[in-house]
């Protein structure tokens, strides 16, 4: 009985401290954005926050927004259909946000003999269950584009689900070599094997093995993220987008979606292609080089360097992704699916195919 | 093909240019930060409402009132500013003065603030070189479009 109750209660801790994660990195993820663009672009970047005086290079600015956006009147057209209009937002959330339960943040916790595993649910379809949660996503912006009853909105949300069509299959076939290198689609067995080595010095994650794969699902996983260079569902100098009839923390759930598929990207890509928490040459009792030395540490350091090394890869793509959203302007409509259908599939079926042949060599 | 492959190196280069403009503005703004002077400021904008950027002495601002040395405003009434007013948005009123040789003198004398263009024609227009717009106020925002309605009182400074 108490031994339920505990696994409860450790469930519940895991939840709580994912979600903490996942929403405390949206909010400073805005932050990294108005600074690195500003960066880019020779300004200083958001630095009036400020809390008694204290600025703190801009670190309040996300609570000075999200005060701003809860206040904001709420308003919902009187021509939209309300029930969906409202229920959009929170579509596109639910999806993105319940992807965090299948990420493996780190390996396995010791705590007196209890074992813990530093990921909420260790499906044996985690990666099929994030891919499909994603894809759900796109439902919250066609239901918002036709929700809103507004033209514009209407036309965003078509793009959006256009959008989908032309990427969603180059994702999915990106990702069909590494299973078969790796094959298990339970991304914490995935990230345990990227752990061996190759060649007896080169750790074994996906960027080595599947480097064709990694451009393409790099591609269509920004394309996934629905910001430039594929803002096409946006579109904000043309059409204003599917959240035209949107104000207040409605339109806010939208845009921290925005972020979070980002972070969500971003820790695919890790957990696929970079190793996840893996520390090159890290094992579960300290670090074993492969020129011969080692350097031994105690289990918490070793969970403690595995969590900041997942941590530190998830920072540098979402970094990537920005500079990208900050350099390249927007595909036209055409453009993203010729990208799309006649780039990207065919990159992915070379890649199955020269994966196939190398695997029986 | 090759022309496909020379746009991918392009898309490629113009990610490292704004690489670089990040990673040289962040090393600077980092410097700056951390309390080491450089002679190159990274990514150094004018903050403005601490650092403001010299006015040009013929730029045209707010418009103030010219006044006699008696402290009453050198204006003589003749309209000729609100003749040439191209968005009509000055009225004067006339009044008699007792000196015969100012003769008239504006009882009122007001500038809707919020219609004005600021072309400087009333400046041009003045025998009297009553009205200037050398203040070099140019933070003229109010919360109600009645605030922006400048009368003598706030006009003569």
């Amino acid at each position: 009985m108490t031994e339920t109750l505990y696994e409860t209660l450790i469930i519940f801790i895991k939840i709580v401290c994912a979600l903490v994660w996942l929403l405390a990195c949206t909010l400073y993820l805005t932050w990294l954005e108005r600074k690195e663009s500003a960066l880019i672009q020779d300004r200083v970047g958001a630095n009036r926050a400020s809390i008694f005086g204290i600025r703190i290079i801009g670190l309040f600015q996300p609570f000075a927004d999200a005060i701003k956006m809860i206040f904001k009147e709420d308003f919902v057209p009187s021509f939209s259909r309300k029930f969906l209009h409202t229920m959009a937002p929170f579509i596109s959330f639910f999806f993105v946000a319940i992807t965090i339960t299948a990420i493996p943040f780190g390996d396995t916790l010791r705590i007196g003999n209890r074992t813990i595993h530093l990921q909420i649910l260790d499906f044996n379809v985690g990666l099929l269950f994030i891919l499909a949660m994603l894809s759900l996503g796109i439902y919250g912006i066609i239901i918002s584009g036709w929700a809103s009853n507004n033209k514009y909105a209407l036309i965003g949300g078509m793009r959006g689900a256009a959008q989908v069509i032309s990427y969603e299959v180059a994702l999915g076939l990106s990702l069909i070599g590494l299973i078969m290198v790796y094959p298990s689609l339970r991304l914490s067995s995935i990230v345990l094997y990227q752990g061996e080595l190759l060649f007896g010095f080169l750790p074994k994650w996906g960027i080595f093995l599947q480097p064709l794969g990694f451009v393409v699902f790099l591609l269509a996983a920004l394309a996934e993220t629905k910001r430039a260079p594929f803002d096409l569902p946006e579109g904000e100098s043309e059409i204003i987008g599917f959240f035209t009839e949107y104000s207040g923390l409605k339109w806010g759930l939208f845009m921290m979606v925005d972020f979070m598929e980002v972070i969500i990207v971003s820790t695919l890509l890790t957990t696929l292609f970079f190793g996840g928490w893996q520390v090159p040459w890290l094992a579960s009792d300290g670090f074993h080089f492969p020129w011969g030395g080692e350097l031994l540490l105690s289990h918490v350091v070793v969970v403690l360097l595995q969590v900041a090394a997942f941590n530190i890869k998830v920072f540098f793509f979402c970094w990537l992704q920005i500079l990208i959203r900050w350099t390249y302007p927007r595909f036209r409509y055409d453009q993203l699916m010729d990208f799309g259908w006649k780039l990207l599939v065919p990159l992915s079926l070379v890649n199955i195919i020269g994966t196939g042949i190398i695997m029986t060599l | 093909m090759i022309k496909a492959l020379r746009y991918f190196i392009e898309i490629i280069r113009g990610s490292f240019i704004t690489g670089r403009h990040f990673a040289s503005n962040f090393f600077f703004r980092c410097l700056k930060v951390l309390g080491i002077k450089t002679k190159r400021k990274g990514a150094e904008t004018i903050q403005y409402p601490e650092q403001r950027k010299e006015i040009a002495s013929r730029h045209r601002s707010l418009h103030r009132l010219m006044t006699r040395p008696d402290g009453k405003p050198r204006c003589v009434a003749c309209m000729l500013c609100v003749t040439v007013c191209p968005s009509e948005c000055i009225y004067v009123e006339a009044a008699e003065d007792p000196d015969p040789e100012i003769q008239k003198y504006p009882a009122k004398f007001i500038i809707d603030l919020s219609r004005c263009c600021f072309c400087g024609f009333c400046v041009e227009a003045c025998p009297e070189d009553a009205i200037r717009m050398d203040t070099g106020n140019v933070e003229l925002a109010e919360y109600s479009q009645d605030d922006m309605i400048y009368d003598l009182d706030k006009l003569i400074r």
